[in-house]
């Protein structure tokens, strides 16, 4: 079988490259299988404590595939609810509730699904060249995997509602200067730049980092009364990691500390 | 390896259903176990309240599907599990359940009978015995269809499928929602809270909050206002008020 899905394992980093660059690394069923094999790894890798996603060749990824035979409206009205719940909703859900962080390279065109699967990841950063395109509305259909969530959240509601109901073509810097992604890096400095940073966060806290991203998830969803229960809870637990131990030792030993993850 | 693990901190009895291997699945031999450590504790003055929770990682799976299939009718009608089920059902102090994962047919009625749940956001309730060509026969049906209504009681009883701990807690099955790390912790927490209360006060509360599931809303008042009138006669009662206006904490004695 094709590699649909690259996959890299390096000082803690797993690297999940889309690979089928000659149809813009969109998703057919066997890449998302794949994909799908991969993160149970993630998930239950201990060593693996940071996540990064990203496209071979000039795209990121075109969302959905059309040429798939699940999505042809020529043989009666497709269910592309059935895809959603199937795939697209699981992998977003999942990388969601991910307890490492996940990075989304994004070092080409993100259309689609593409695009709301970049825009879901926890740290975006985006090659200059690269861009967003909530395509959906030009083919009468409804951003999903998350879409309808994230872009409020991202850009406001305006700029969610222009970027969704126009499906125009949103670039990299001005998704920066809208504060929708962490950055812009120069094409030829992406790789290094997203290597940088996902080989120190796999060295930090993966434990607590995990429990920042679940309760700034949390957050959007309760009241401020709920969320100070919900950082009690939380605050309790990390208290109780060896991470939190090391890292007042090595704060008061002055020197840098050693986590492990856990 | 013992497959119910009891253990007491303070006044609070906490017993760990450990048969992770089998999903903890509540066959015969558990639930004896259950019942008969549920009967030492209510006995036991130095127990106030129970939280029974599930090793490994769920609360616990069905009946015994071996078991069960190797039960005729006749079999099934004598069936000592009905009489199991009432003696855990009879446990006159509060009773708390601690889930986490899942608590599927036997496991959620167990979850059901007891007075309240204390669920980790990963537990998953359901009565999926439809499934498998049979219904809930321990109460599932009786004591969802009171807990939550006509709505969506049917739909988990006739579809089978299991709804999250968040709807769980949204519509009143599950007390209090917590990171799954702490479920028993707190389960343990409220039940100490729960356990400093004078006894025969809980007891009567418990009976009251029982009976109200029994009979119509005239009769639940009046045995309510019965109960009550019976707590007037204990002398925890006294030490209660007494200490409240004394501003100190009562010494209960259970009497």
């Amino acid at each position: 079988m094709d590699d649909l899905i690259i996959r890299d394992v390096q000082q803690g980093v797993m690297t999940l490259t889309f690979n089928r660059p000659e149809r813009l690394n969109s998703f057919n069923d066997a890449m998302h299988l794949q994909l799908a094999e991969q993160l149970t790894r993630a998930e239950r890798d201990a060593e693996i404590r940071c996540l990064v996603l990203t496209g071979a060749g000039r795209a990121f990824c075109a969302g959905q595939d059309l040429n798939d035979r699940n999505v042809d409206p020529d043989v009666g009205p497709p269910d592309l609810g059935l895809s959603v719940e199937r795939f697209y909703n699981p992998l977003v859900r999942r990388l969601a509730r991910l307890e490492k962080p996940v990075i989304a390279a994004v070092n080409g065109v993100a259309a689609g699904a593409g695009a709301s699967l970049a825009l879901g990841c926890d740290i975006v950063i985006a090659a200059r060249s690269a861009s967003f395109v909530m395509a959906f509305s030009k083919l009468g259909l409804v951003p999903d995997s998350g879409g309808t969530w994230f872009l409020p959240r991202l850009a406001g509601r305006a700029r969610a509602m222009g970027l969704a109901l126009l499906g125009d073509k949103l670039s990299a810097e001005q998704a920066e200067r809208w504060g929708m992604i962490w950055e812009v890096a120069d094409d030829a400095a992406l790789s290094d730049r997203v290597q940088t940073l996902s080989r120190h966060l796999a060295t930090q806290p993966t434990r607590g980092l995990g429990l920042i991203k679940q309760a700034l998830l949390a957050a959007e969803q309760q009241g401020l009364d709920a969320q100070l229960s919900l950082e009690r809870d939380y605050q309790r637990l990390a208290g109780r990691s060896a991470d939190y131990r090391e890292g007042v030792s090595a704060f008061l030993a002055r020197r840098p500390p050693q986590f492990t993850g856990r | 390896m013992t497959q119910l693990i009891s253990e007491r901190q303070g006044r609070v009895l906490t017993l760990t259903m450990n048969r992770p291997q089998a999903r903890n699945a509540l066959d015969n031999a558990q639930l004896e176990r259950l019942a008969t450590a549920l009967e030492q504790a209510s006995r036991d003055e130095r127990v106030g309240a129970v939280v029974v929770t599930g090793a490994g990682r769920g609360f616990a799976a069905g009946a015994d599907l071996k078991e069960m299939a190797s039960r005729d009718m006749v079999a099934t009608f004598q069936d000592p599990r009905p009489g199991l089920w009432a003696r855990i059902d009879g446990f006159p102090k509060p009773l708390l359940t601690a889930v986490n994962g899942y608590a599927l047919g036997a496991g959620f009625e167990l979850a059901l009978l007891s007075d309240m749940v204390v669920a980790g956001e990963n537990a998953r309730f359901g009565l999926p015995e439809i499934v498998l060509g049979i219904m809930p026969g321990a109460g599932g049906i009786q004591r969802l269809l009171r807990a939550v209504g006509k709505g969506l009681a049917s739909r988990m009883v006739l579809s089978g499928d299991p709804i999250d701990a968040r709807e769980a807690w949204r519509v009143g099955l599950v007390a209090q929602l917590c990171p799954p790390q702490l479920t028993l912790e707190y389960a343990q927490q409220l039940a100490q809270r729960i356990a400093e209360r004078a006894p025969l006060a809980l007891q009567a509360a418990k009976q009251a909050l029982r009976q109200g599931q029994e009979v119509g809303l005239s009769q639940g008042l009046s045995i309510e206002r019965q109960l009550f009138t019976l707590l007037a006669a204990t002398e925890d009662r006294q030490e209660g008020i007494r200490a409240f206006l004394e501003k100190r904490t009562p010494q209960y004695t259970g009497r």
